[in-house]
């Protein structure tokens, strides 16, 4: 467990409550952010804007920390390119298709004690922990 | 002030990503192979997140209406219900595949890189994929 980090982990974890928080005192709505980017991809007036700036703010964190800190923070892909892909796909499709992804369910809806979220929660993390089983101790990538 | 107000919220929610290192494939996947070398990070992320938004939820649902809104839009649906549970299993799939979920593929994507855009891009086209296929 050397690659643990607890401290910036909980620290992160807070910031993304706060956020969630926020975004419902502000916008009344809980912050899911695949629904908020399928949202953005059909063009509803009085809709789309607050979410492409929702998401650009998403986008524009990572370069605000870069910016301030002395090395750029990590992105390191352990799996091929083609299997990125592959689950970027299966990401979008699944998320669409479950109504939510980590954020929406897995913080938002458990937030709010839904069933719902939280049998998406369990059938998503228990999906992914055997998908890492089979590549890394049966396919052995 | 709506767009001003989603934007800051939107970093926020990067900030932490950023700062726990959620937009780190490594790390969510040293976190998915429990048969490895564990690395229970995303375990606190997501505590630290829940805790937070279950005290800000009970304080925020509280009041009659959201600041820049009429009402609040809260999810209607209850039921456990097969798209819920295949689309879940779908994603948790990609996840494990990709090491990435949407939002941090977002985050990632602005350092740069083949690998996050074509996640990115790949994660846009499933979604709109889902809207024709019917399961």
């Amino acid at each position: 467990m050397e690659n643990f980090t607890p401290l910036s982990a909980a620290i992160g974890g807070g910031l993304i409550g706060i956020s969630a928080v926020l975004f419902m005192a502000v916008n009344g709505r809980v912050a899911g952010i695949s629904g908020i980017v399928a949202g953005a991809l059909t063009p509803i007036r009085g809709e789309w804007p607050w979410r492409l700036a929702f998401i650009a703010g998403l986008f524009i964190a990572p370069l605000f920390v870069w910016l301030f800190s002395a090395e750029k923070p990590p992105v390191v892909f352990t799996h091929p390119l083609w299997l990125t892909v592959l689950g970027g796909l299966a990401v979008g499709f699944g998320a669409r298709l479950g109504g939510g992804c980590t954020s929406g369910h897995g913080v938002c809806g458990m937030a709010r004690l839904s069933k719902r979220s939280i049998a998406a929660t369990g059938t998503f993390m228990s999906a992914a922990v055997v998908t890492v089983f089979v590549l890394h101790r049966v396919l052995g990538f | 002030m709506r767009l001003l107000a989603s934007f800051l919220i939107g970093l926020i929610f990067g900030l932490g990503l950023v700062i726990s290192q959620m937009i780190n494939p490594a790390k969510i996947l040293g976190f998915l192979d429990i048969s490895g070398n564990w690395d229970p990070t995303l375990l606190v992320v997501m505590g630290a997140a829940l805790v937070t938004t279950l005290i800000g939820y009970r304080l925020v649902l509280g009041r009659p209406k959201p600041l820049l809104d009429a009402a609040f839009h809260l999810p209607t649906k209850t039921a456990i219900d097969r798209p819920l549970l295949i689309g879940a299993a779908i994603f948790g799939l990609g996840w494990g595949m990709a090491g990435l979920c949407p939002g941090p593929g977002i985050s990632a994507a602005a350092l740069g890189g083949v690998s996050p855009w074509a996640f990115v891009a790949a994660m846009l086209a499933g979604m709109q994929l889902q809207r024709v296929i019917k399961v």
